[in-house]
């Protein structure tokens, strides 16, 4: 799995495009996984449920791939322990405060072509590359 | 009852998307942000592919008056740029950019039995009770229910 996948990533976008579109035809709903779980963890009466099946489903395609495609659950990770404990803080409380995450407003957002979500996929994918590229070549040891 | 078979077959078909794209591996996601290494653009393809086919049927799809299985459309109405938007992404992106997974793909990577995916999702949880504990507050200090957004 390393290198450039032009192939099998296009075809995995178009698929996750497919399962977000399917959600909003079917369903009327946005798939953006942070805030599908940020509505788990504040429930609220007749919309927890629909929230709780996709998050089952997620998990389910996730069991297939290790099935299936065991290389695309090989996860490496390149930071300590107490890096990893701060990344995810931030993306927990960070796409809350935005309302959004790479699915929400980079698949489903940017797809609508929703100024806000053009807006927020813009900067996280701009501060995402900043913080890659400088914790990895310019404060080494992070 | 046939409308959460969809949301079930939605969510399972958007993981086996991240696992095809290689999304759910925090080592590709890095290959793509940092730009200082063996730079790997394939993040781009799976964002041009994911939206791509979301926006060719969006424009059809909003011109229905609601979905097959629900009675309107449950989409975000708002179009203002505020603070909290772009400081939300800001934070979203630095977290994404440290470890190189996001909310979808850190859901996944639990069941890869990693120890380091389980701490990664369980700040991340932490991060989002942190923030509805916030709101919470604020919501009891001011009952008018103004919050600004300073």
């Amino acid at each position: 799995m390393e290198g450039f996948t032009p192939v099998l990533s296009t075809i995995g976008g178009v698929l996750i495009g497919f399962a977000a579109i399917a959600l909003l035809y079917f369903n009327g709903r946005i798939a953006g996984i942070s805030g599908i779980m940020g509505g788990v963890l504040r429930p609220q009466k007749s919309d927890t449920l629909w929230r709780a099946v996709f998050l089952a489903g997620l998990v389910t395609g996730a069991a297939l791939i290790l099935l299936l495609h065991p290389a695309a659950m090989d996860l490496r990770f390149d930071v300590s322990d107490s890096t990893i404990i701060l990344g995810g803080f931030l993306v927990g409380i960070g796409t809350r405060i935005g309302t959004g995450c790479t699915s929400g407003h980079g698949v489903c957002g940017v797809g609508r072509l929703a100024p806000r979500s053009l807006i927020a996929s813009a900067v996280f994918v701009g501060f995402a590359i900043a913080t890659a590229t400088l914790v990895r070549h310019v404060w080494e040891g992070f | 009852m046939l409308g959460y078979l969809v949301v079930f077959l939605s969510g399972t078909l958007f993981a086996i998307g991240l696992g095809v794209s290689g999304m759910t591996l925090p080592q590709k996601v890095i290959g793509f942000l940092d730009l200082g290494g063996d730079w790997d653009p394939s993040l781009i393809l799976v964002m041009v592919g994911s939206a791509g086919v979301y926006l060719l049927f969006y424009r059809w799809i909003k011109q229905r008056s609601s979905p097959l299985f629900d009675t309107e459309f449950h989409i975000p109405a708002r179009s203002d740029i505020d603070q909290r938007l772009l400081v939300g992404a800001g934070l979203f992106g630095i977290g994404w950019g440290l470890v190189g997974l996001c909310p979808g793909p850190a859901m996944t990577a639990l069941v890869s039995g990693h120890p380091e995916a389980l701490i990664f999702f369980t700040a991340m949880v932490t991060g989002m009770y942190a923030h509805r504990t916030v709101e919470q507050f604020a919501e009891n200090r001011t009952p008018t229910g103004s919050m600004s957004d300073g």
